[in-house]
């Protein structure tokens, strides 16, 4: 296990070089500049510009200054944001982006478990088919479409919640972006939780449990939900892929100062520092988290050893 | 043919395609049992009630895997359903265009010249207020119909969803074939590859790649989705397809291609290939949707399809800044994105229980 962990870390560097560079030889061979604008620059202010970034200077040079900031995690400053460095766009967006990405998954365990659990118990009811459809139709509304409409609903319409902009945690604002963002994970959780539950179910196991005279509801809190929920566990790692690219949408619907909405205006305003900085802070992150996920599936499953 | 296919399956249970050499499950592994202990559904009752009437010597000729399958898919309600909804949407926005085109002379990029009608008008709405057929879905910000535009961003993320799909399916298969034939360590550092890649949030990459190298022209942006897209979802692919090849390649009928000396080009591809087309078929139809629910995502960020084309991702922009004045912008593209991402799982579910019961997840 120990040795598992060691060289999942020793994995993570090269990999988070890997993309870095990928995604700085992009910025680097895509034509223009984040300077060349409608206005014509003139040539010496342009000389003085080139020179100020470095960009006189060879590739590599350039590039192992690049690779040399992501290994110190300086990323040094925003060409858009001036005055702002990396570091400190990432330490005020992140608490945000982390937050909403938190409570969205966490209300999607309480409500994914729960509804699945239930459907599985009550398989083939009305209930189960109900409940699943309602799951389908989750997986299939896209973020960007259900976000507006709740907004329509309990904000332009019902003047319940506020439309848009970020509070600070325990606000009504939160409610919305979390609702939009944890709908596909709940139908995600609540149909995995089904499907495991239903194998666990007809496992020994239980049968043994419930011979030995168990309540039900020992058996299920006790003994299936820990096999039931092995899927959930290994959803957990992509779903952080996910959650991603969900919290760019939400945090562009609602105007949200997030990670992601930096990350989209930072490649628009093809702000070099800041995508790197952001995409190696991400890789990292994703990296790590998806070591956390095996060994909590290791400590879970105990047929699983690394 | 029954009794191929369960030793086939029971082949690829024991070469579980899900679980990596890191030991992560990619997606939603689940803990494989006895093929006698799963039957969770009735339409796995059916396979097993065919298997018995076998058994007691009754005729099963004629029933191909695909006749099989595709009566089993007829029992399935929701997949029925899906297909159907898919085959209307399909079938609409082809012919739809042109026969609003002929109709009411509106098509997706035609503005209407009138600067009184700088205006987005309800749906079934004249410029005047009075009730009109002319636009069933109403009118954009410049005056163009919402139905003709969603009837193309229905084409475009068509599409995208298809030939996206056909990109990662050509990788995938001839990566995953490759990979799984060869075995030994090429296949070890190809699968190594695919761990690597697994872990990378691509989509931050594709993002780059299209916001530095995307906007020279709507046609271009457009091959360039494709290209990305296809690029990014091949991996999942090759792990299944390699599944299949590893339990396939020690039969004897590659042993007789072999034998007669067919090249291994040739045995993977005419020999493997078209072996592992059941599983194929299943993830290739839940892909679609999946690429088409990043295009769409994409062109939310305005990254992905650009004016004058549309797509339901783009056009749900417009509508979003248009939300509490013109809600209709919103409405009609987001509702037959939602209907027919929802109509193209069912039918990807329903294809999965009917093609490879023993894959079933949920």
């Amino acid at each position: 296990m120990f040795s598992f962990v060691i060289k999942r870390l020793l994995v993570t560097v090269p990999m988070v070089i890997i993309v870095v560079s990928l995604t700085w030889g992009l910025i680097r061979l895509a034509p223009g500049n984040f300077y060349s604008g409608e206005k014509k620059i003139p040539p010496a202010i342009e000389k003085n510009l080139r020179e100020k970034y470095g960009l006189d200077k060879p590739w590599y040079v350039q590039y192992g200054k690049m690779l040399g900031s992501v290994l110190r995690g300086d990323f040094g400053n925003s060409l858009k944001y001036e005055g702002q460095s990396v570091n400190s766009i990432l330490g005020r967006t992140l608490p945000v982006s982390a937050t909403l990405g938190l409570l969205a998954y966490l209300l999607a365990l309480i409500v994914g478990i729960t509804v699945g659990t239930i459907a599985a118990l009550k398989q083939n009811s009305r209930l189960d088919y109900a409940s699943m459809a309602v799951a389908m139709l989750g997986i299939s509304i896209p973020n960007f479409v259900l976000g507006p409409i709740l907004v329509l609903i309990f904000s332009l319409s019902l003047y319940w919640l506020p439309p848009a902009r970020w509070g600070a945690f325990p606000s009504a604002n939160v409610i919305l972006p979390v609702l939009t963002l944890s709908a596909i994970y709940m139908a995600y959780i609540a149909r995995l939780t089904r499907s495991g539950m239903l194998e666990v179910l007809r496992a020994d196991y239980i049968r043994t449990a419930r011979a030995k005279g168990l309540t039900e509801k020992q058996v299920v809190m006790r003994h299936a939900l820990r096999g039931g929920l092995l899927p959930v566990v290994s959803f957990t790692g992509p779903a952080l892929a996910f959650l991603i690219t969900g919290t760019v949408v939400v945090e562009r619907v609602y105007a949200l100062p997030g990670l992601g909405n930096y990350f989209i205006n930072a490649n628009l305003n093809r702000d070099e520092p800041l995508i790197i900085g952001i995409v190696a802070f991400i890789s990292i992150a994703v990296l790590i988290f998806n070591l956390l996920v095996d060994i909590a599936y290791a400590y879970i499953d105990p047929r699983i050893r690394y | 043919m029954k009794e191929e296919r369960t030793a086939t399956e029971q082949g690829r249970d024991a070469n579980d395609p899900a679980l990596t050499t890191l030991g992560t499950p990619p997606t939603a592994p689940v803990q494989r049992q006895d093929a006698d202990i799963i039957h969770p559904t009735a339409e796995l009752a059916v396979g097993e009630a065919d298997i018995r009437t076998a058994g007691r010597g009754e005729v099963l000729a004629g029933t191909s895997l695909w006749k099989d399958a595709w009566k089993r898919l007829l029992k399935n309600k929701l997949a029925v359903f899906g297909l159907i909804v898919v085959c209307i949407i399909v079938v609409v926005s082809i012919i739809g265009p042109p026969i609003i085109a002929a109709t009411t002379g509106y098509t997706y990029d035609f503005i209407p010249p009138d600067s009184r009608l700088n205006k987005s008008f309800p749906p079934f709405t004249a410029p005047d207020g009075t009730f009109s057929w002319t636009h069933p879905m109403g009118t954009d910000n410049a005056g163009r119909d919402i139905l003709a535009r969603v009837l193309l961003g229905g084409r475009i993320s068509l599409a995208v969803g298809i030939i996206s799909t056909i990109v990662s399916l050509i990788i995938g298969i001839s990566y995953g074939a490759t990979a799984g034939y060869l075995g030994g360590k090429t296949d070890d550092v190809m699968m190594r590859i695919v761990d690597v890649l697994y872990a990378i949030p691509y989509m931050m990459i594709v993002i780059v790649l299209l916001a530095f190298f995307g906007g020279r022209s709507p046609t271009g942006q457009l091959f360039l989705l494709f290209a990305a897209l296809g690029a990014v979802s091949w991996l999942t692919m090759a792990r299944i397809v390699r599944g299949q090849v590893i339990s396939l390649k020690n039969q004897e009928f590659v042993l007789a291609a072999r034998a007669t000396g067919v090249s291994t080009g040739k045995i993977i591809f005419r020999h493997l290939v078209p072996n592992t087309l059941g599983p194929v078929i299943v993830y290739a139809t839940l892909t679609v949707p999946s690429v088409m629910l990043q295009e769409a995502f994409l062109s939310f960020l305005g990254l992905g399809v650009q004016a004058p084309l549309a797509s339901w991702g783009s056009m749900t922009t417009e509508g979003i800044q248009n939300l509490a004045v013109f809600p209709w912008q919103l409405i009609f593209p987001g509702v037959t994105m939602a209907l027919t991402l929802f109509a193209l799982n069912f039918l990807g579910d329903g294809l999965r229980d009917a093609l490879d019961p023993q894959m079933r997840k949920f």
